[in-house]
């Protein structure tokens, strides 16, 4: 074979670029082996395009980025998944909005249902509120009596039961310098319908009954503490029950409680 | 170390031989590519890719069939075409110059095109344009004799020989 002529022909370029059958392909590869001149040759001309093409790039390539990528376990895997991947992504992009909706949703029930709770812990509040102001009234109240009875003022009688009514009793608070009596009736039963208890003040000798007031309103009195004018010289505090109206005297067969004042 | 044996180490998976390997191909690689989709930045991701395609399909390249250089080479040809066909190629450079190597050279504007401009100047120095144009598209671009021959309208019969003497000129430029 004329190696020189061969070389000549200009098939070797050919060869390097690429564009040669595989049959002569194959035949170069053995005349190289065969002809070191030829291989020498396919050589120089790799090399002129190796250099033309490393003039047509200016970088410099880095192996270590791409080493990075050949040390990840079985990249070839992550190439074929790429169609996959993209799903995934439609998927959990609609999976992400299911997500959301649902999230929506229940936030706007459970707001819904936050809201009623609420309100409702709202009048509860109120009620709460209300209560405490009545027991904080109710207490005044409590300590403006405990004061009232404490005064050093106040003669303190224990009015027995009599009778008529032999478990009944009450107690007599009375501020003579305010000239008032303070009637704690919680002993007295409920009085019947039609019937009102009223008080007298006593002088003793003789017997003479002086009206104060009737306990008006009994059942639905809240602490059962009345209030009395008494201008008198009282020696005893008697209670009767009487109609409805009260009586000009004392009706002593239903006297319930009686008291003498300790002189 | 041989070519050969280089080259039978890295269808064994051997890293080094790789390494070796890619030293020697992957500035001229990434080269041509940088000249067929002319934007170095996207040039060099390609240029990765191939080389990790290159790395998974080692056993796939045969001896007998061509030069490895050559079988690298196609599959960047190939990768960097494909590029320059898709649509996220196609919306982002609309006028694709027709121009070749001078033309990379003449183009000031592109700033994305990183060339070694002095090199390939004296590398492509008395280069008839036609040769410029011929070593470009069957080296850089992939095409047949008959396409090239087609291309740049002449007989297809003196494809070989006036590609011979383009070549020789080119070897006579190396420093």
């Amino acid at each position: 074979m004329d190696v020189k002529k061969y070389i000549a022909s200009g098939i070797l370029e050919l060869y390097v670029a690429g564009t040669l059958s595989e049959e002569e392909n194959a035949q170069i590869h053995g005349y190289a082996k065969e002809y070191p001149e030829i291989q020498r040759e396919i050589e120089a001309i790799e090399a002129a395009i190796l250099a033309l093409g490393e003039a047509s790039y200016s970088g410099t390539p880095d192996f270590s980025s791409l080493k990075e990528h050949l040390e990840r376990p079985k990249n070839p895997k992550v190439i074929s998944l790429s169609g996959n991947w993209a799903k995934w992504k439609v998927y959990s992009g609609w999976a992400a909005a299911a997500v959301f909706a649902i999230g929506f949703f229940w936030s706007y029930i459970e707001n819904g249902r936050l809201q009623s709770k609420m309100d409702f812990v709202n009048q509860e509040n109120q009620v709460m509120e209300q209560q405490i102001l009545e027991a904080r009234n109710a207490v005044s109240d409590t300590e403006k009596l405990l004061n009232t009875l404490r005064n050093k003022d106040i003669n303190v009688v224990s009015l027995d039961g009599q009778e008529a009514s032999p478990n009944a009793y009450a107690k007599a608070y009375w501020n003579k310098k305010e000239q008032k009596v303070f009637i704690d009736a919680l002993g007295l039963p409920e009085p019947p319908k039609g019937m009102v208890y009223q008080v007298w003040s006593l002088k003793l000798n003789p017997l003479t009954p002086t009206n104060l007031g009737l306990l008006k309103d009994f059942s639905t009195h809240e602490n059962k503490v009345f209030t009395l004018l008494n201008p008198n010289e009282s020696e005893a505090f008697g209670i009767t029950l009487e109609p409805e109206g009260g009586s000009e005297s004392p009706t002593l067969e239903r006297l319930y409680t009686l008291g003498a004042i300790a002189s | 170390m041989e070519l050969d044996s280089l080259i039978t180490l890295f269808q064994k998976k051997d890293l080094t031989a790789f390494e070796k390997l890619y030293e020697m191909y992957s500035k001229n690689i990434c080269g041509v590519i940088n000249t067929i989709v002319r934007d170095t930045e996207l040039a060099e991701e390609i240029c990765q890719d191939v080389f990790l395609k290159i790395w998974n399909q080692s056993e796939s390249y045969d001896v007998s069939k061509g030069r490895f250089f050559t079988w690298i080479l196609n599959i960047a040809r190939n990768a960097a075409i494909d590029e320059v066909r898709s649509k996220s190629y196609k919306q982002g450079k609309k006028n694709l110059p027709a121009d070749y190597f001078v033309g990379i050279l003449e183009n000031k504007d592109n700033l994305n095109l990183k060339v070694d401009a002095i090199g390939l100047r004296s590398l492509l120095k008395n280069l008839k344009e036609q040769c410029k144009q011929l070593i470009e598209l069957l080296y850089f671009k992939g095409y047949t004799q008959k396409e090239a021959a087609e291309t740049l309208d002449i007989p297809l019969g003196t494809i070989k020989t006036r590609n011979r003497s383009c070549i020789s000129q080119l070897r006579k430029n190396i420093p």
